[in-house]
């Protein structure tokens, strides 16, 4: 991994589409799935040159999520899309039995996950779907930092048999990745070394985080920063051995303190390496209307913040 | 190998009805070992499944569960696993020495479907509303495929007050799939008491019609009117079909028909599974 500055700014949101094409192309079996925000997804991207293969259910989550069940019964690779809020806020039932329960080839992927949907406010800005995915058995659940990351994890998505959640988002991001880039499930990668402070961070955080760890390296304190893009399964050897190289843990992510990468990680480190941890997350509450930056500054999704809680951390060593 | 000739080959209307009853045998047979399971909505859907089964409507094999061409039958009322486990069982998907450990640990007779578990359960289910948009899944899928399966799904009164039925009405039609019935077990009563105090879904027919769907109107304990029924929806093209069958939730056992509420969800005593087996076979 090398930083990308000459790679224009792009959303995660952005690889759906493009992935769904290259997918079709390169021959998988591939159908997919909108519910009336096929322009905001790129779902309706696949239409462009498959539209057999693509099916938009109108406004109707539930009825989407069940019918993939249905097409991967019939042994189709199958992609569904919506926005964070609805799948799995319309749809969880039916993503718990007839996705989770039934192990089917289902990927969902969500975009407008997080507060930096902006404007849209509270309704439109889930901070806990990742709680609700993770804690289903069996499901995987990926959230991207940036759109190669994305693409890539949407292509292995098709690679496995398995039901995934990948959660994207709306605001456009610098790139962290260089297109050679490889995504494997359940592996954290490393994007910085360090001996002082370990920064775990998924999605729209990792890059604010690899700024805090300039900060923090000019005080003098050397973080190591993890890339967790898969929350589950766990990366668990890389966070037990960060604690133990680092002593000290800080987790960053765009959603709820509870239920997302930080409770992880806690659970992680109580049951195998207790460690100092601080959190920087949204705070239990919902979101509001707002610019994605001025939100992010809002709930304290900045480098500052990241930095704020890496010293906190290293002070309780 | 499996045939068209050996799947569709219809059974006389005397043997269907023997069928019928060795089905509500079972079912009362299962709820009283397990001491729990839905007798009610089971005993209500008998000629339904017997129809499909082995009336000569549903292409299936039941030496080949996963054949690719079969028709899909998918319980949506997925709390009605007696009734489905003991079609399957008569139909030999698996050994019916299996009907006893219904609802225990370990079975593959699960309290609600469970796909795969045993051969032959098309869905997992037992959430209600969920399984004619399954249907509309599995439609779909095989019209991308070219084949000519067709899928049957069965679904509870009460559970059309879950919306997600007219999400999956609505679809199905749009997408033009007329390889694809469903069937509505009429039989008035819900979980909480009689469908008309608990929430009206009537004008019932006018609703799928609404919805573009066919309707077609049977008694459903009518195992020979049922057939008919079903197979005119099977030749009916151009438009999704519904079947909806008038039932008795209860049906063969009095005391059980005689208060449907409560007979939902529970299991017979001794004395009362010997009554049931008396009044089934009388």
């Amino acid at each position: 991994m090398t930083s990308q500055a000459a790679l224009p700014a792009a959303a995660t949101r952005e690889a759906y589409g493009a992935a769904l094409l290259r997918l079709a192309r390169e021959g998988y079996e591939i159908v997919a799935l909108d519910a009336d925000l096929s322009a905001s997804t790129g779902g309706n991207k696949l239409a462009t040159e498959f539209p057999e293969r693509w099916f938009t259910v109108g406004a109707a989550e539930a009825n989407m999520i069940s019918i993939a069940a249905g097409l991967a019964a019939t042994g189709k690779t199958v992609f569904a899309a919506s926005f964070a809020v609805f799948m799995p806020g319309h749809c969880y039932d039916q993503i718990r039995v007839q996705i989770a329960q039934q192990r089917m080839n289902v990927k969902l992927v969500a975009s407008h996950g997080g507060v930096s949907v902006g404007e849209d406010g509270a309704s439109a800005q889930a901070i806990e779907d990742l709680a609700l995915m993770t804690a289903l058995p069996g499901m995987n659940v990926v959230v991207p930092c940036d759109v190669v990351e994305a693409e890539a994890a949407m292509v292995a998505a098709a690679q496995d048999a398995e039901p995934w959640y990948i959660r994207v988002g709306r605001p456009k991001l610098p790139v962290v990745y260089t297109e050679s880039a490889q995504f494997e499930l359940g592996r954290a990668d490393l994007l910085r070394e360090g001996s002082d402070v370990t920064l775990i961070a998924c999605g729209l955080l990792v890059e604010p985080t690899l700024r805090a760890a300039e900060t923090l390296a000019a005080e003098g304190i050397e973080a190591r920063v993890l890339n967790m893009a898969t929350l589950k399964p766990l990366d668990e050897a890389a966070i037990v051995e960060a604690a133990r190289e680092t002593g000290a843990i800080v987790t960053a992510e765009e959603h709820n303190v509870i239920g997302g990468l930080g409770s992880a990680v806690a659970r992680t480190l109580a049951l195998q390496a207790p460690t100092p941890m601080e959190q920087v997350g949204v705070a239990d509450r919902f979101g509001e209307s707002g610019s994605w930056q001025s939100l992010l500054e809002r709930f304290e999704l900045t480098p500052q913040a990241v930095a704020a809680a890496a010293r906190r951390a290293v002070a309780r060593k | 190998m499996t045939t068209t000739e050996q799947i569709t080959q219809a059974r006389d209307a005397a043997e269907l009805e023997a069928i019928a009853r060795r089905i509500r045998e079972q079912i009362v047979r299962m709820t009283h070992a397990a001491q729990s399971g839905h007798p009610g909505g089971s005993l209500s859907a008998v000629e339904i499944l017997t129809a499909l089964y082995f009336g000569g409507v549903m292409r299936h094999d039941p030496s080949d569960p996963d054949w690719s061409e079969r028709d899909r039958f998918v319980l949506s009322k997925g709390h009605a696993t007696p009734v489905i486990y003991a079609a399957l069982a008569e139909a030999g998907y698996f050994s019916a020495d299996w009907i006893s450990s219904f609802r225990s640990l370990g079975s593959e007779l699960q309290g609600h479907v469970v796909r795969g578990r045993p051969p032959g359960v098309e869905m997992s289910g037992g959430a209600l509303g969920m399984g004619l948009s399954f249907s509309v899944g599995l439609a779909l899928g095989h019209r991308l495929d070219g084949r000519k399966a067709r899928v049957w799904c069965l679904l509870g009164d009460g559970e059309l007050n879950e919306g997600q039925n007219w999400e999956a009405a609505m679809s199905a039609a749009h997408f033009g799939l007329d390889r694809i019935t469903a069937i509505v077990d009429r039989n008035h009563f819900q979980n909480d008491g009689a469908g008309t105090e608990i929430m009206r879904i009537e004008p019932l027919a006018e609703k799928w019609s609404a919805f573009g769907w066919g309707v077609h109107e049977v008694d459903g304990h009518d195992v020979g009117a049922v057939t008919q029924a079903l197979c005119a929806a099977r030749e009916t093209d151009g438009a999704p079909q519904v079947v909806i069958a008038e039932t008795v939730k209860g049906k063969g056992v009095s005391f059980m028909a005689e208060n449907p509420a409560g007979w939902h969800g529970k299991g017979p005593s001794d004395a009362q599974l010997a009554q049931a087996l008396e009044e089934i076979h009388s």
